[in-house]
C-alpha cells in the first residue's frame, strides 16, 4: 500500500520529492492543493478501493505522505 | 443585542464565564463541559434574542426543525444507504429557511409581527447543513440531542461564526483538560479578549470614523480609490475583532474554536488569501461545494479537461458563496470576481509552473503587494459602491 500511495502522490505532485523525504509537509509547500486532493481521493479509490469522503480528514491530520499513509492503513484495515 | 457588539452582552458574560472558570480550574470539564455549554447557550440565546419574542421562537423553532430533519437522515441513512433521494429532501428541507430569509426582500413574510430570520440563522445552517453531509458520508453516526443543541447554538459564535464542525465540536466536548492544560487555554483566551477589543473597538472603530465615513458621501476616483482601503481594513479589523472575541470566549467555555484569520493582507497568492480570510467559511465551501463538485465531475468524467471541472467549481463555489451574503448585485460580482481570480491564479500556476514555494524576497513581495490590491479591489466591489452611482 504504502508504495502506490507515494507513486500516486508523485504523479499528482508532478515530483519524486515525496519519495525521498515522506515526511514533507505537501499541504504547507504548495505541493498538493485542493484540486490535487480530489486527484488523490479518486486515485485511492480506484486503487485501493478505500473511499475517503472531501470533509472527513482536516489537513493538519494529512500534513505528510507518512501520515497520509498511516491513516490509510488505518483505514485498510477496518 | 449583538453578541460583543453591544456592552449589554458583555455584562451578561460572567454568567456562563464563571462556572466554567470554576469547573476548568479544577480539571473537570469532562464531566460538566457539555451541560455548561449547552445550558450557557440556551441562556444567552435567551439574552440575545429576548427583545423579540418572535425571533426568540423562530430559533427555538429552527433548532427543533433542524434536529428532526438529522434524525429522521439518520435513520434513512441507516436503513437504505446513500440514496439520493432522501439525501437531496433533507437537504432542501434543511436549507429552505435560511433560503426563504435570503428571499424575503421580495417574499415580504412575517411571524408574530416580526420579519422571519433571526440573528445567526445562516450560520446555523452552515452547521447543520455540514453536519447533514457528514451523516451521508457516513463520517456521523449519532447525534445526540445535546450535543446537537451546544454545537448548534455555542452562544460565541451564535451570530457569525467560526463556523466549526460537528464532529470535531463534540470531541471538545467531552475532552479531559487538566488544570494546568486549561491555564493555557485560560490564558490564551484572555489574549483573544484583548485583541478584540484592539481591533473592534480602537482600529475599527478610528479608521471608520476618521477615515472611511468621512468618504461616505464624496465621489470621484481617488476618494473612491481611499474609499476602497479604508472600507477593505474596516472589514478585516471588525469582523477579525468579532472572531477574536468569539475564539477567546469558546476557549474558557473549553472549546477550542478554529481560527478565522490569519495575517490575510500577507496572502502570497488568491489561494493563499481564501487559507487566511474568514478561514472557517471558505474552508466549508472548500469540502462542501468546491472539493465535492470536483470529484463528483472527475470521477464521472463529466469534462474533457479536468481543469474544467475546477474552474467551474469555482465558479459554483464563490457564486453561492456571493449570494449567500444575500442576491444583490454587488454579492454576486463579488463571487464571480473570486471565482475569476482563482480560475486565472490556477490557470497561470499550471501555464508556467509556478509550483516552488521558496522564492526570494523580490518576488514574495511583489505577490504580496499585487494579491493585497486584487483583495482590496473586491471589497470595494463588495461594498456596493461601484453598483450605486
Amino acid at each position: 500500500m504504502r508504495e502506490i500511495i507515494i507513486k500516486i502522490l508523485c504523479e499528482i505532485c508532478d515530483t519524486d520529492q515525496i519519495e525521498k523525504d515522506p515526511d514533507i509537509e505537501i499541504f504547507r509547500e504548495g505541493l498538493l492543493d485542493s484540486f490535487g486532493t480530489v486527484e488523490f481521493l479518486v486515485a485511492i479509490q480506484a486503487q485501493l478501493g478505500i473511499e475517503v469522503a472531501p470533509s472527513e480528514v482536516e489537513r493538519d491530520a494529512w500534513a505528510t505522505p507518512n501520515k497520509i499513509i498511516a491513516y490509510l492503513e488505518d483505514r485498510g484495515r477496518a | 443585542m449583538t453578541p460583543f457588539a453591544s456592552w449589554g452582552f458583555f455584562l451578561w458574560l460572567p454568567v456562563p464565564l464563571v462556572p466554567a472558570l470554576v469547573v476548568g480550574l479544577l480539571g473537570r470539564g469532562d464531566k460538566f463541559r457539555r451541560w455548561l455549554v449547552t445550558l450557557s447557550s440556551l441562556f444567552m440565546l435567551y439574552i440575545v434574542l429576548r427583545p423579540s419574542v418572535g425571533a426568540l421562537a423562530q430559533a427555538v423553532g429552527f433548532v427543533v426543525y433542524s434536529w428532526i430533519l438529522v434524525r429522521v437522515y439518520l435513520v434513512c441513512r441507516k436503513g437504505t444507504g446513500k440514496k439520493l433521494r432522501a439525501y437531496s429532501l433533507i437537504l432542501f428541507a434543511s436549507l429552505l429557511p435560511l433560503a426563504l430569509v435570503k428571499l424575503n426582500p421580495y417574499l415580504k413574510l412575517d411571524i408574530w409581527h416580526s420579519t422571519i430570520g433571526f440573528l445567526g440563522i445562516s450560520y446555523l445552517t452552515f452547521r447543520i447543513v455540514g453536519t447533514i453531509i457528514d451523516i451521508r458520508d457516513g463520517l456521523i453516526e449519532k447525534v445526540d440531542f445535546l450535543d446537537f443543541v451546544a454545537f448548534v447554538l455555542f452562544f460565541p459564535t451564535l451570530a457569525s461564526g467560526p463556523i466549526d464542525r460537528f464532529r470535531r465540536f463534540k470531541a471538545d466536548l467531552y475532552k479531559p483538560l487538566p488544570a494546568g492544560e486549561y491555564l493555557r487555554y485560560l490564558s490564551n483566551g484572555m489574549h483573544h479578549i484583548m485583541r478584540g477589543f484592539l481591533y473592534k473597538y480602537i482600529l475599527a472603530y478610528l479608521i471608520n470614523k476618521y477615515w472611511l465615513a468621512p468618504l461616505n458621501h464624496v465621489f470621484g476616483v481617488w476618494p473612491t480609490l481611499s474609499y476602497m482601503y479604508a472600507y477593505g481594513f474596516y472589514l478585516f479589523f471588525d469582523f477579525a475583532g468579532y472572531s477574536a472575541f468569539a475564539v477567546g470566549v469558546g476557549q474558557i467555555m473549553g472549546i477550542d474554536v478554529p481560527e478565522n484569520f490569519k495575517r490575510p493582507f500577507l496572502a502570497e497568492n488568491i489561494k493563499d488569501f481564501w487559507g487566511r480570510w474568514h478561514i472557517s467559511l471558505s474552508f466549508w465551501f472548500r469540502d462542501y461545494i468546491y472539493m465535492r463538485f470536483v470529484l463528483k465531475s472527475v470521477k464521472e468524467k463529466r469534462f474533457k479537461q479536468k481543469t474544467t471541472a475546477s474552474y467551474l467549481g469555482y465558479l459554483l463555489n464563490f457564486g453561492l458563496m456571493g449570494m449567500w451574503h444575500g442576491l444583490h448585485l454587488q454579492y454576486i460580482l463579488y463571487g464571480l470576481y473570486h471565482a475569476c481570480l482563482m480560475s486565472g491564479y490556477e490557470f497561470v500556476k499550471h501555464r508556467f509552473k509556478l509550483n516552488s514555494p521558496h522564492k526570494g524576497l523580490l518576488w514574495r513581495s511583489v505577490s504580496i503587494i499585487i494579491t493585497f490590491n486584487l483583495v482590496m479591489f473586491g471589497f470595494l466591489i463588495f461594498s456596493g459602491r461601484l453598483c450605486s452611482n
